[in-house]
């Protein structure tokens, strides 16, 4: 006890000199260290309560003047009537549930939502299912084979997604894509100038194509990774004991990489369900609008038909959606949390 | 070989002929000459040109498209760490009233539909006389990728164990101390994943600046990128090459730190 309090005496002077910069001052203040003992090493820090507050205070700030003003904007939006002559002349007339009720009564509206579930459905089925497989079979290649699939689903991973778009654009050309050569080399001679992008679906596909090539990289890498945790000695049990691959993986791979399986269908579904880059940057949801997926028809809505209000509760209602579909995953995910 | 193997590596590499062929055909096409980009059949051999990226490169404003692409990435990515790093660490490492709502915060965050808000941000900065500001790009860009980079984070920060924090402190060091000289280093491969990821997010945003920054001198690459598709025709070959050129940064990054970047994401953000 001793020993520490002189330590506490002699660390206070140090101590006081930022904190009273005047010096004739700093005697007078000194006797005033008979306080409670300051923790080791004499620096008096900021009381611990007060500091995982300030760690997170940026972070809390950026996200409510950065997210959370534009998302409470966007709800007051949705119940505004702003529309071309509205916006001009900055006046933002509440007009109830009107939005609301004409985008609920609207056929397009929900053609529109069953469309983007079932892009979001297909996509992320395509995405785990085959970037799990190949994620195993990476798992049991040779060195050298290993390296040659891991760094094409790299470049595959790496290719930005704009540049990404103008690549298949242009692969599937009508007049001069490689995709219409490779049919006709294949011996299916319709495909001389077979326009790819005739109808929404067909639009839709190619996006898809484009969506599971570039996000199975991730998948499949991340599955590798997650695979090599696993002890060999496992899956040597399961051969022992006379286990077929599909038992295997899910009696043991499945198991085992649960969190990951979780957390990455997780990200798929909100990135899939939320990409606008893709779809609009290729038809921009056309032919007749009938490639557009939640996102784009609110942006389409907003920017080119200048419904404005409009386009804010089409945002809400897939925010809305998007909550309600995420929200079981969030339960999951937070008891994982708490079994940490 | 067994013949199971042999199956296994032809699929492997018909598998990885599949990823990389987009990847060949845009640098392929890029080096084409014009006269052999748009023929009917595909032609494999050709001498390289480079016209096209001189078209590409050749456009007004291609260096401010540059300078801002890099600004607004560089400055999103930094400033992400920084908030990222000190909300992460009192997430893992201090108990604290709220903690369990921060956490439920960020991953609701982490799925904000960016793309959806187009529209109020268009309001907003057109209200506050911030349309085709770069600064305010750059806080867009740097709170979407805040969410992510505390989540990953924190999963690293998590994975270093508390003792050797402690060691550090028992041996005279602040817990400011500890943090800079035993858990920052230990970060490394963190922090390199998780600005791999805040870089290609920003690098690559699209429908913000598509509809914020309207003005040519305050928009990015991605834009430059579709600028030479036209209602008057397609010029393929500039497009390939400008898409070449966005993707070399990334992809030369991606080859450098996809080892660190693999591993990464599933000892820090899946594993918890």
């Amino acid at each position: 006890m001793t020993v520490h309090s002189q330590g506490a005496a002699t660390s206070a002077p140090q101590d006081a000199p930022p904190k009273s910069a005047g010096r004739p001052k700093a005697p007078t203040t000194a006797p005033g260290s008979s306080h409670p003992v300051p923790p080791r090493g004499g620096r008096k820090s900021l009381p611990s309560g007060w500091l995982p507050y300030l760690l997170i205070g940026p972070a809390i700030l950026s996200l409510a003047v950065l997210l959370l003003y534009p998302l409470i904007k966007n709800v007051i939006l949705s119940f505004q009537d702003i529309n071309k002559v509205e916006f001009i002349q900055r006046k933002y007339p509440f007009a109830g549930f009107d939005n609301y009720t004409e985008l609920l009564g609207d056929s397009t509206f929900w053609t529109v939502v069953v469309r983007s579930f079932a892009f979001t459905l297909a996509n992320v089925a395509l995405i785990m299912a085959l970037g799990s497989l190949i994620g195993i079979l990476l798992n049991r290649l040779g060195k050298w084979m290993r390296l040659v699939l891991s760094m094409a689903l790299v470049m595959a991973w790496a290719m930005p997604i704009v540049a990404s778009v103008q690549v298949f654009q242009w692969l599937f050309d009508e007049q001069f894509g490689v995709m219409n050569w490779v049919m006709r080399t294949v011996g299916f001679s319709g495909y001389d100038r077979h326009n790819w992008f005739e109808t929404g679906l067909s639009t839709l596909t190619i996006v898809t194509i484009l969506v599971v090539w570039g996000s199975i990289p991730f998948v499949a890498l991340n599955m590798y990774a997650g695979l090599t945790t696993v002890g060999g000695e496992l899956y040597e049990a399961a051969r022992m004991d006379g286990a077929n691959g599909w038992q295997t993986f899910w009696k043991i791979v499945f198991p085992n990489l649960k969190p990951f399986f979780l957390i990455t269908t997780f990200l798929e579904v909100i990135w899939v369900f939320k990409a606008f880059t893709q779809v609009y940057a290729m038809k921009k949801g056309g032919p007749d609008r009938a490639s557009e997926i939640l996102p784009v028809f609110a942006y389409v809505e907003g920017q080119s038909q200048a419904h404005y209000g409009l386009a804010a509760a089409i945002s809400v209602l897939t925010i809305v959606i998007l909550v309600i579909v995420m929200s079981f995953y969030f339960r999951l995910i937070l008891k994982q949390e708490e079994e940490q | 070989m067994r013949p199971g193997s042999v199956v296994k590596n032809v699929g492997a590499l018909l598998l990885a002929l599949v990823f990389v062929f987009p990847v060949y055909w845009m640098f392929s096409s890029a080096l084409k000459p014009a006269d052999q980009m748009l023929t009917k059949d595909p032609v494999f051999v050709f001498t390289p040109t480079m016209d096209n990226f001189a078209k590409a490169t050749g456009v007004t404003n291609f260096w401010t498209y540059v300078t801002n692409s890099v600004l607004v990435t560089v400055g999103a990515v930094v400033l992400a760490l920084l908030v990222a790093l000190a909300a992460s660490f009192a997430i893992a490492r201090m108990k604290f009233k709220g903690r369990k709502g921060l956490v439920l915060t960020v991953m609701m965050a982490q799925m904000a539909p960016w793309e959806v808000m187009v529209i109020a941000m268009y309001m907003i900065a057109r209200d506050g006389e911030m349309l085709n500001s770069l600064p305010l790009l750059t806080a867009i860009y740097f709170v979407m990728i805040l969410p992510f980079t505390i989540w990953t984070l924190r999963g690293f920060i998590a994975a270093v164990p508390v003792t050797l924090e402690e060691a550090a402190q028992i041996d005279g060091c602040t817990r400011g101390q500890a943090f800079r000289k035993v858990i920052f280093p230990l970060l490394a491969p963190g922090l390199m994943s998780t600005s791999l990821f805040g870089f290609i997010t920003a690098w690559n945003e699209f429908a913000m600046v598509l509809i914020l920054n309207k003005d040519k001198t305050a928009q990015t690459l991605p834009l430059w990128l579709t600028e030479f598709m036209t209602a008057f025709g397609n010029d393929w070959g500039a497009t390939m090459a400008a898409s070449s050129l966005f993707a070399v940064p990334v992809l030369l990054i991606f080859v450098f730190l996809q080892r660190k970047a693999v591993g990464g994401m599933t000892s820090g953000a899946v594993k918890g």
